[in-house]
């Protein structure tokens, strides 16, 4: 397409411009609801603005004079982004999530939240690079994953803070209240078959639309750059930069997997059993949540979006570019150690080398536990005797060895820990 | 009488369902009951177990998109041939040439979508906190079913044998070289010789197994297909059959007995 407006193709530009015209209906419904079944003018006057500054995008882009993102958010984002910059916000956002859940989870603030996130969505597809990347086939499941956990993690908190507000003040949680009996036909075999034929109707709609990828026949001699494996697992491929294969890909996947199953036998927590609850299940649902939007989901996301060649880091409205060079200026604990602060030479046997860092892992794995036992995990340790306080620690150092990882990474350029290339032995 | 009264008195439609339309409470009580489907299901349930903004239907989602997976995968199996010869070309005459040319697109998406449908079902069972007793096992059987759905769409990921395809199991598999002991790079490898021989070398790792070959290659995609299209769905069959029972057994999808 050469006939385009500000470097926009005319299809991309009437696609979102549609984009636009359904977020503007969708305030529309959101305004009316405020009016007439919630009765709060303000607000139906508001979202009634919002429907309006999305109606004028969608007449604007349809009409083919749209404008493309404005440079400084590009160039401001790219700057800003980085591994550290990406990590750091998301782990702050979790924090401000869990933290102001109450206010987080009020529907006219999930809904700005929203708003705004396709606003942004809608502009940055105006970029070249965002939407080869968000619109390759084999990505569209990411963008399904980023909406439905953000969804669904909205409405699980939602329900948590009702709930909690219900149990502060005496009363049964809500799912307690409905503890009445119904028959299964027809009132939950109809519901199976409404979530089939839908479930038929997406997936067919989107066999038609988006074709399944085919890429050149398998050559073994032409090695793709980069090589990725598929998005479930690209978590764990984003591991390998802190860890090595045995640890990222062989130790931490089984440790996930077997701290999963152990999962209902270490919380001896018996509150919050079939209904949605935070304040009676802090500790596990803080830990699973972190494990799972920070370490699992976010970690997709960057491996998938924002790690290009040689597994560098691409803002998302950066080119990705083969030749972009990163310096490689990461240092081992054992010439920290000994070369920086004592001026001798690394060399020598093994384990004299590797003694500070051996010392260290020894220290977490062995000499932590019996001490936060004693200490902040003291009620914890009586009331779960000592196999299964053991299981517990030992998983969550495992959980916490990423994040530990990548902050010595980022702030001391620490490459291993121990290192014992002969046999492979690196930490 | 009805045209659909006169087929539901018909003996062929008597022989088939052996009690009248579900239509008063007796009838909806014997319908789950005489019916092998339907009685996957209690006959009852609490209320609040079948509100969809508590169950968010993912564990549903996911056996129906099990189902299509297993339907679309026979028909893929009438098109497709797992050797290096054929494999590539089968797919091309798949989209170009077949008729119902989505057949590979609904098996695809299907695959994508169960992953993230069984993500989902794993996390609202954690949210609701419906691993607590008495569904610790199930939930340990959920657990490996998750991780054979992972296992399932790795394997279909090489069949399609494109640049995609062998590149990324080549950099998935390639962590199996690293695992502690029984591969040739993991830590301790090095430790297992025998009068002067080593015994994990790359023709006889961890790698090697999940391969069947140093790199990914024809035994590969033999290994890949038939665990793909039988070993991995059978062992996922029976488990499903035991995670369902164990619903029903441990008193329905969550809350104390």
């Amino acid at each position: 397409m050469h006939d385009s407006h500000g470097g926009l193709s005319h299809s991309l530009q009437t696609g979102i411009g549609l984009f636009y015209f359904l977020a503007t209906l969708m305030n529309v419904g959101f305004a009316l609801y405020q009016h007439y079944e919630a009765k709060n003018k303000l607000q139906a006057m508001v979202w009634g603005a919002v429907a309006g500054i999305f109606g004028f995008h969608a007449l604007a882009y349809l009409l083919h004079i749209g404008w493309p993102l404005f440079p400084w958010i590009q160039n401001g984002v790219n700057w800003v982004m980085g591994p550290t910059t990406y990590f750091l916000l998301a782990a702050s956002g979790f924090t401000v999530l869990l933290w102001f859940r109450r206010t987080a989870t009020e529907p006219v603030v999930a809904w700005a939240i929203l708003m705004g996130t396709l606003w942004f969505g809608g502009q940055a597809m105006t970029n070249e690079n965002f939407k080869n990347i968000i619109t390759k086939p084999d990505n569209v499941p990411i963008v399904m994953l980023i909406f439905s956990v953000g969804f669904l993690t909205w409405l699980a908190l939602r329900k948590m803070v009702l709930n909690d507000e219900r149990i502060a003040r005496g009363e049964p949680p809500h799912e307690k209240v409905l503890e009445e009996k119904v028959l299964v036909w027809p009132d939950l075999v109809y519901t199976e078959l409404i979530a089939m034929v839908i479930c038929t109707l997406i997936l067919i709609v989107w066999a038609i639309v988006l074709k399944a990828p085919l890429e050149q026949p398998a050559s073994p001699a032409r090695i793709p750059n980069p090589s990725k494996a598929p998005w479930y697992f690209l978590g764990l491929q984003e591991m390998l930069v802190y860890f090595d294969p045995w640890m990222a890909g062989v130790v931490l996947p089984t440790l996930i997997v077997k701290g999963l199953i152990a999962l209902p036998y270490i919380d001896f927590n018996q509150k919050g059993s079939g209904y949605y609850t935070f304040n009676e299940r802090k500790f596990a649902i803080t830990t699973f949540l972190f494990g799972f939007i920070v370490l699992w989901c976010v970690l997709i996301v960057l491996g998938t979006f924002l790690r290009g060649p040689n597994w560098n880091f691409f803002g998302p409205f950066e080119p990705w570019n083969p030749h972009k060079n990163v310096p490689l200026n990461n240092v081992s604990l054992s010439e920290y150690f000994w070369l920086y602060l004592f001026g001798m030479s690394v060399e020598g046997h093994w384990l004299l080398r590797e003694l500070p860092g051996l010392l260290f892992v020894f220290g977490y794995l062995f000499v932590l536990p019996p001490v936060l036992a004693k200490t902040i995990f003291r009620g914890f340790f009586i009331r779960m005797g000592f196999v299964r306080y053991m299981v517990l620690i030992t998983l969550i150092q495992f959980m916490a060895s990423l994040p530990i990882k990548m902050v010595l990474r980022w702030t001391f350029n620490l490459k291993y820990i121990v290192s014992v290339s002969e046999y492979f032995f690196n930490i | 009488m009805s045209i659909g009264d006169y087929i539901r008195n018909t003996q062929i439609w008597k022989s088939i369902f052996r009690h009248p339309a579900p239509r008063d409470r007796r009838n909806r009580v014997v319908v789950m009951l005489t019916n092998v489907f339907l009685h996957l299901h209690p006959v009852s349930v609490r209320k609040s177990g079948i509100e969809l903004s508590y169950t968010w239907c993912m564990g549903g989602i996911t056996f129906f998109l099990f189902l299509v997976e297993t339907v679309t995968g026979v028909l893929l199996m009438f098109y497709y041939r797992p050797t290096l010869e054929h494999a590539y070309n089968d797919i091309l005459s798949l989209r170009d040439v077949t008729t119902l040319g989505i057949l590979r697109e609904l098996h695809r998406w299907g695959a994508h979508a169960m992953v993230i449908t069984i993500w989902l079902h794993m996390y609202r069972v954690f949210l609701t906190g419906s691993y607590k007793p008495p569904r610790e096992f199930n939930w340990g059987v959920g657990v490996i079913l998750l991780v054979l759905t992972l296992l399932l769409s790795f394997t279909g990921y090489l069949l399609p044998w494109d640049q995609l395809a062998i590149w990324a199991i080549t950099v998935g598999s390639n962590m199996a070289r690293a695992t502690p002991f029984m591969g040739y790079e993991g830590p301790g490898s090095k430790l297992l010789v025998v009068g002067g021989v080593e015994l994990i070398h790359s023709g006889s790792d961890a790698r090697f197994l999940l391969l069947g070959s140093r790199f990914v290659g024809e035994q590969t995609l033999l290994r890949f297909y038939v665990l793909h299209c039988v070993a991995l769905p059978l062992a996922a069959s029976l488990l499903i059959a035991i995670h369902f029972w164990r619903v029903r057994k441990d008193g329905g999808i969550s809350g104390a007995l």
